[in-house]
């Protein structure tokens, strides 16, 4: 009797690389418009619905890329941990913190020149989230703690936190019981493009992208990156500080995804507020790995998810529930994840003879 | 040698080979790694797979067990066409490889790595029921393992062992073993070889790679020779001797080096006084060991593997660090410098372990080639790595140690183990090293590239270079080394002049015999 069986492919053949996701969008669409047409909808319509709202206008595209801009920097901070082979998880932690440091300066020196306020807000982004991916980085250096749990038990405490601040000493007390702070002085805002919400952070991923890209392939520090993530004994034997690297890239991946936490308050929701982060630390993990870690390949992953999100927030909007459009997302992120495995392995009939 | 004349003599000519391989053909990029090979195997036989390195040995073995899939050509297993999948399926067959990295799980028991992962286990395990049957399966090839014991704690050549009953339990007809020897102790590879004559006798057949000439002489019905891919050569044992084996492989004669010459008095380099370095588990591997290195000279370390050698080398590297003793070069103490400074100072180290320590997997061998000079200024413009400069750096160091790659931007996997071993040694005697430690760097290595390691060892020699040498084999010692010092359980028990010793004294001290008047 014939079978199926899954093959594990000798190379990727590029081929598959371009098929497989292609393929995987089209049987997630086709698997969203059979749920669909069952639960009552014109799956036509819907859909119709969902890509103009993420990709179908200039104002579209303009709210994708705000979605997509914390993703990337998220991503693009986590890929540098994972080139380690270090888990951070912990990005969205990271991200809060950095987001409470920003605040912290954007509601202290309020009035200052944006000039200041801007860069200074940003390096306390940075450095509180380093902070937070210090801690578990140094764990792990010196005493061989798995930095998954650390880095995972790390975001409760952050996120906690910043609901302690928003619901009570820094509460907003116009705010009439919602947990916010007080906007930030417009000095403290950053600045946009043209009328759109398209704010500075786009910019900043790009720089970090490209920065990444050459640090790792082309500096010394970068070879040693490299050099450890596949073999900490090698690294040894080539005279490298492996504990102090380990660090070192916990650092600074903790600190960039503290800067997309500075860049969600500073340059949309201009205020730090509870529920900030929609779980971008997480999503930002898938798009990494999507993306294998490359830096610009993270870039349009991201977009590509932030249309997702964007184009769910279009269909509710004309009346589909919100669980609907979770479990359509859901589905597209299914299909993707399946086709990588599409990718590594190959389905063939295989006959079996009688014994 | 006619290839066309298979076995008439020994095998009766109505018997079917159990495995026949024909006009297989498997392309590697930029390489022909198989080029149209045929290759049988008939039940009983022990059959040999010589070929210089990157012969493509590992390659047809590897698709004999279901590994990689060739190009073209097909396979017969008693008369039967099959096409493998993956190599279960080859299992399913009789087919079985154990590669020269063991795949045990190390925390599991002897019995539970062979009877795990067969299939044969519902939902629960008796412990007992599977010590048994482990058991009984050791006593029938006269494998002495201990079901009960942990991996972990086993040596290589029981974990060799280990595997072995793995591939028996699963009810291995086909026995493929790749370099089954060169982490043997000589008592080990004995052994293996009993458990090898043994499973001929009850009608297994086993194929054996190997460098090694004298196993072949010993062990071998039948052998077949590779050369760049194809086969040129296969005879029964009794119409071969070495010399003819190596002409086959190399198709030239090997020289083997005289390494014999008047004795220089070099001045004193390292001097190295009650050193104590501790293991990986915290044992003392390197006990009170003292003594001195000279310029222009090759000190061997003969010894079992695993007698504190490794930890020796390590620490005279910086990698490992020194409980106690001191480590003086040219009358300066270095125990508490790094690696980054004792490369500077001219100490260069070839690790035992090529890939994972001495080399970075998957990296490319333009990667690899900086990874003991990364830092240094030459290969950088302003911040960044001036990739030109690095490679034309690695082009020369292929070109000059010979080193078989078809393109330098190929991750470090693609490489055979010989020409891993050449770029890997190259690499560190490029450094221009005035101490050169090598654990082990023949191991792997065919005749011809072994001699080219050795004619390279001797040349740093002559250039002056202190070289301490970690080496197996003892006849090799005697031919290349001046002195030579014996570890015996972390311990130098004695340090002799190679002209004042015989390989039988070296031998009885490696094991442990008492010795007299120390
Ligand atoms: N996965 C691979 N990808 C690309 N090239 C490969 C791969 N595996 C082997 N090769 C190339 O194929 C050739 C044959 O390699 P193979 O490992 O079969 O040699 P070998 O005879 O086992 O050598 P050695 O004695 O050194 O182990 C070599 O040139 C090698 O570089
Ligand atoms: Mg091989």
């Amino acid at each position: 009797m014939p079978k199926l069986k899954l093959i594990k492919r000798e190379n990727e053949s590029t081929m598959a690389r371009l098929v497989v996701p292609v393929l995987s969008i089209i049987m997630a669409f086709g698997c969203g418009w059979i749920f669909l047409a069952l639960s009552g909808y014109y799956p036509e319509v819907v859909f119709t619905k969902m890509f103009n709202g993420a990709l179908g206008s200039p104002y579209a595209i303009s709210e994708t890329i705000v979605k997509a801009v914390p993703l990337m920097i998220t991503g693009l901070a986590i890929s540098l941990a994972f080139k380690m082979k270090l888990w951070n998880i912990g990005a969205e932690g990271q991200i809060y913190m950095g987001a409470f440091a920003a605040s912290g300066i954007a509601l202290a020196l309020g009035n200052g020149s944006p000039y200041i306020l801007i860069p200074l807000m940003m390096i306390a982004g940075f450095a509180a989230g380093a902070l937070w991916g210090l801690i578990p980085g140094l764990l792990k250096a010196y005493w061989q703690v798995n930095e998954t749990i650390i880095t995972l038990m790390l975001n409760y405490i952050a996120i906690y936190w910043v609901d302690y601040l928003v619901f009570g000493p820094w509460k907003d007390p116009n705010s009439m019981g919602f947990p916010l702070t007080p906007i930030f002085s417009p000095a403290a805002q950053l600045p946009t493009w043209g009328d759109s919400r398209v704010h500075l952070g786009l910019v900043l991923a790009g720089i970090i992208a490209i920065s990444f890209y050459l640090i790792v392939q082309y500096t010394r520090w970068g070879y040693e990156v490299r050099v450890i993530g596949e073999s900490s004994q090698a690294a040894r034997y080539a005279g490298m500080n492996v504990a102090r690297n380990i660090m070192l890239v916990m650092l600074i991946s903790g600190g960039i995804a503290g800067i997309a936490g500075m860049v969600e308050v500073a340059g949309i929701t201009h205020r730090l507020q509870q529920g900030l982060s929609p779980g971008y630390g997480y999503t930002a993990i898938i798009v990494t790995w999507l993306a294998r870690l490359n830096p610009f390949v993270i870039i349009i992953v991201a977009f590509l998810f932030g249309a997702l999100l964007v184009g769910g927030f279009a269909v509710q909007i004309v009346g589909v529930s919100f669980s609907i459009t979770q479990i359509l997302q859901g589905t597209i992120l299914f299909f993707l994840l399946a086709g990588e495995i599409f990718l590594r392995y190959k389905l063939v009939l295989v006959r079996e003879e009688a014994d | 040698m006619k290839a066309a004349l298979y076995h008439e003599g020994v095998v009766n000519l109505k018997q079917i080979p159990v495995i026949e391989m024909k006009g297989i053909n498997k392309r590697f990029p930029g390489v022909i790694a198989n080029d149209n090979i045929s290759f049988r195997v008939y039940p009983g036989e022990i059959h040999a797979l010589l070929g210089e390195n990157g012969a493509g040995k590992s390659t047809l073995m590897s698709i004999l067990a279901g590994l990689y899939r060739p190009d073209s050509g097909t396979i017969k297993v008693q008369g039967k066409v099959v096409r493998f999948h993956s190599p279960r399926q080859a299992l399913e067959e009789g087919i079985g490889m154990i590669y020269q990295h063991f795949r045990l799980v190390n925390n599991f028991t002897v019995a539970e790595n062979v009877v795990l992962g067969s299939g044969n286990i519902n939902w629960s395990i008796n412990h007992e029921l599977i010590e048994k049957e482990t058991q009984r399966i050791s006593q029938n090839y006269g494998l002495k393992i201990n079901p009960a014991a942990r991996v972990h704690q086993l040596s290589l050549g029981e974990q060799q062992r280990v595997e072995i009953l793995k591939m028996l339990y699963r009810g291995c007809d086909i026995l493929i073993m790749d370099e089954p020897t060169t982490v043997l102790t000589p008592g080990e590879v004995k052994e293996l070889f009993q458990v090898l004559r043994m499973m001929s006798r009850q009608g297994k057949s086993v194929v054996l790679i190997t460098h090694k000439l004298n196993e072949v002489m010993e062990i071998a019905d039948y052998v077949t020779v590779l050369r760049r891919g194809r086969v040129v050569g296969d005879d029964r044992i009794e119409n071969l001797d070495e010399g003819l084996l190596t002409r086959m492989m190399v198709a030239r004669e090997v020289i083997h080096s005289q390494a014999r010459r008047d004795k220089q008095d070099g001045s004193m380099i390292l001097n190295i006084n009650n050193l104590e370095v501790k293991g990986d588990r915290g044992n003392t591997a390197v006990n009170n060991v003292s003594f001195d290195l000279h310029q222009g000279e090759i000190l061997a370390i003969a010894g079992v593997a695993g007698n504190g050698q490794k930890e020796l080398v390590e620490a005279l590297a910086g990698l490992r660090g020194v409980v106690s003793g001191s480590v003086k070069y040219e009358g300066e103490e270095i125990k508490n410098h790094n690696v980054k400074s004792r490369i500077a100072s001219g100490i260069n180290m070839v690790p035992e372990d090529r890939i994972g320590m001495g080399l970075v997997p998957n990296l490319s061998v333009i990667d690899n080639s900086i990874l003991r000079s990364y830092y240094k200024e030459e290969f950088y413009s302003g911040w960044l790595l001036n990739y030109k400069r690095v490679r034309s750096y690695t082009d020369r160091i292929i070109k000059e140690y010979d080193v078989f790659i078809s393109d330098s931007r190929h991750p470090i996997n693609y490489l055979s183990g010989g020409n891993l071993q050449k770029l890997l040694l190259g690499r560190e005697i490029d450094q221009g090293p005035r101490v050169l430690l090598a654990a082990y760097p023949v191991r792997g290595l065919d005749v011809a590239a072994a001699e080219g390691v050795y004619d390279l060892l001797l040349k740093e020699r002559d250039k002056g270079t202190a070289i301490l040498l970690v080496l197996e084999d003892l006849d090799d010692i005697f031919r290349i080394a001046d002195r030579v010092a014996v570890m015996y359980q972390g311990c130098i028990r004695k340090i002799l002049d190679v002209e004042k010793t015989s390989i039988d004294e070296i031998g009885s001290i490696m094991v442990g015999a008492e010795l007299t008047g120390v």
